[in-house]
């Protein structure tokens, strides 16, 4: 099910008329061979080599992130990630207090402090992700993946 | 997939179609049941009896290591990829993967569509990062895997064909968008500095170069910059992933197309409250999925891509 979009150019008559002026009489390119790469001087060649066989066969899934082993976050401490939101999107919470969020989206997502103060891996579905607070202040933090995701943690005495 | 790889089939079809392009806007082709787009502006695709100067696949976002439900098994599907593109009816000149080839980005991942991209029919393959492979590291898996031969973050840019290509990295310092940088801005701009204005330019990304959708990130930030450095070239044409759907804007000297993907289709910009898998019916997930051919003949502006859903 090819899709296509196309740029519509008033142009186009008179690059079809230039067409049937000089495309149908341009020169054939006959050259059947590859064309050659240059990397550019003494530079390294970026890319891999690709092999003239038949897909290659896949190796077995491999399990990632934390599960849904882990132990429920408590109430009160805890922020869920849902349609790309945290949500509380701003959570207070005396010192001391260890936070975990939760990420119920289908999508990966990472909780990753703005002053770097605290970094999540990437949490896939029902991954999860703890961090104390030991010091009051206000914390901003963003999906690293969908830095538009953004969230507080207000941290009191 | 046999007629429309039959250069001689080609040929007539590209005779009447002389014609048939007379006075229209938007030259839309069908060989061998297969749609060919060129834009308006462009002539013919493909001499007589002979190669195009350059060809070649983009694949994109296969995203290995995704369990959801919209794609239970995508290594299947990259598979199924990698056996379209190694039956084109030629060898392409080379592949090019625009990111999000894992998922979360480790190393059992990494390690798994490495192993699967070595199944590709093609002298050379290319990448680019998605924010997938960046996701906790600011791009050093990936780089450890794939950033051979690039430079800093890991961009680069070779000539082949008479074409200049460009593969550029805006997934590893998000903001809210897409973001080159100052390093990177600086090096589009030496090395395109020596090119002639009527080199082809061709650029890869991740994320598009153009404001598709910014409120889901969808656009890249000093893009501006960049295309600054390409307006004197009179074709420029850049290639994303990252929207997981086609999609097309010419804008002066520069077209850009977006790529679908190989695992899961995403909504169309602002349908729904985020861009989240979309769970297809059963059977229905393959039209959304595919592959992209991409030819340059030289003496021609433009050039012709091709889209092929999975099969």
């Amino acid at each position: 099910m090819p899709r296509l979009r196309h740029p519509i150019s008033a142009a186009a008559a008179v690059a079809a008329a230039a067409l049937l002026l000089s495309g149908c009489s341009g020169s054939t390119h006959s050259s059947q061979s590859s064309p050659s790469f240059n990397f550019g001087s003494g530079a390294a060649t970026p890319g891999m080599v690709g092999s003239g066989t038949a897909a290659a066969p896949a190796p077995s899934q491999s399990a990632v992130a934390s599960g849904p082993e882990a132990p429920p976050p408590q109430p009160g401490n805890a922020i869920t990630i849902t349609n790309f939101k945290f949500n509380p999107q701003m959570l207070t919470v005396p010192a001391g207090t260890t936070v975990t969020w939760t990420n119920q989206d289908e999508e990966p997502h990472t909780v990753v402090a703005k002053d770097g103060s605290f970094h999540s891996p990437g949490l896939d579905t029902k991954g999860t992700y703890s961090f104390t607070f030991a010091k009051p202040g206000s914390y901003d933090y963003v999906c690293s993946i969908h830095p538009f995701m953004t969230g507080t943690v207000v941290v009191n005495q | 997939m046999t007629a429309d790889t039959d250069p001689r089939a080609m040929t007539r079809r590209q005779l009447l179609r002389h014609t048939a392009w007379f006075g229209s806007a938007v030259a839309l082709s069908v060989v061998g049941g297969e749609v060919i787009s060129h834009i308006a502006g462009s002539p013919e695709p493909t001499p007589a009896a002979s190669r195009p100067t350059l060809r070649f696949a983009q694949i994109s976002d296969s995203h290995i290591g995704f369990n959801g439900a919209a794609n239970p098994n995508v290594a299947d599907t990259f598979a199924q990829a990698i056996n379209q593109v190694n039956n084109l009816g030629y060898t392409p000149d080379f592949v090019i993967h625009t990111g999000d080839l894992t998922h979360l980005g480790t190393p059992e991942q990494f390690d798994h569509v490495k192993q699967m991209l070595t199944g590709l029919n093609t002298p050379h393959i290319f990448t680019v990062p998605g924010e997938h492979d960046a996701t906790d590291d600011a791009g050093q898996k990936y780089r450890q895997v794939f950033g051979a031969g690039t430079r800093d973050d890991g961009w680069y840019s070779f000539d082949v064909g008479g074409v200049h290509v460009i593969g550029l990295v805006n997934t590893l310092h998000l903001q809210k968008l897409g973001h080159l940088g100052t390093d990177q801005l600086d090096f589009v701009q030496k090395d395109v500095a020596p090119l002639s204005s009527d080199t082809p330019i061709i650029v890869f990304s991740h994320i598009p170069m153009f404001a598709m959708y910014p409120d889901w990130g969808w656009g890249t930030d000093d893009a501006a910059r960049a295309l600054s450095y390409l307006r004197r070239f009179s074709s420029v044409t850049c290639l994303n992933g990252h929207v997981h759907q086609l999609f097309s804007k010419t804008d002066g000297n520069v077209t850009f197309y977006s790529g679908t993907t190989t695992a899961y289709p995403l909504p169309h910009p602002g349908d729904g409250p985020a861009p989240k898998p979309i769970n297809l019916p059963a059977g229905k997930l393959k039209d959304a999925l595919g592959i992209r051919e991409v030819s340059y003949t030289k003496g021609q502006q433009a050039l012709a891509l091709k889209e092929q859903a999975l099969q």
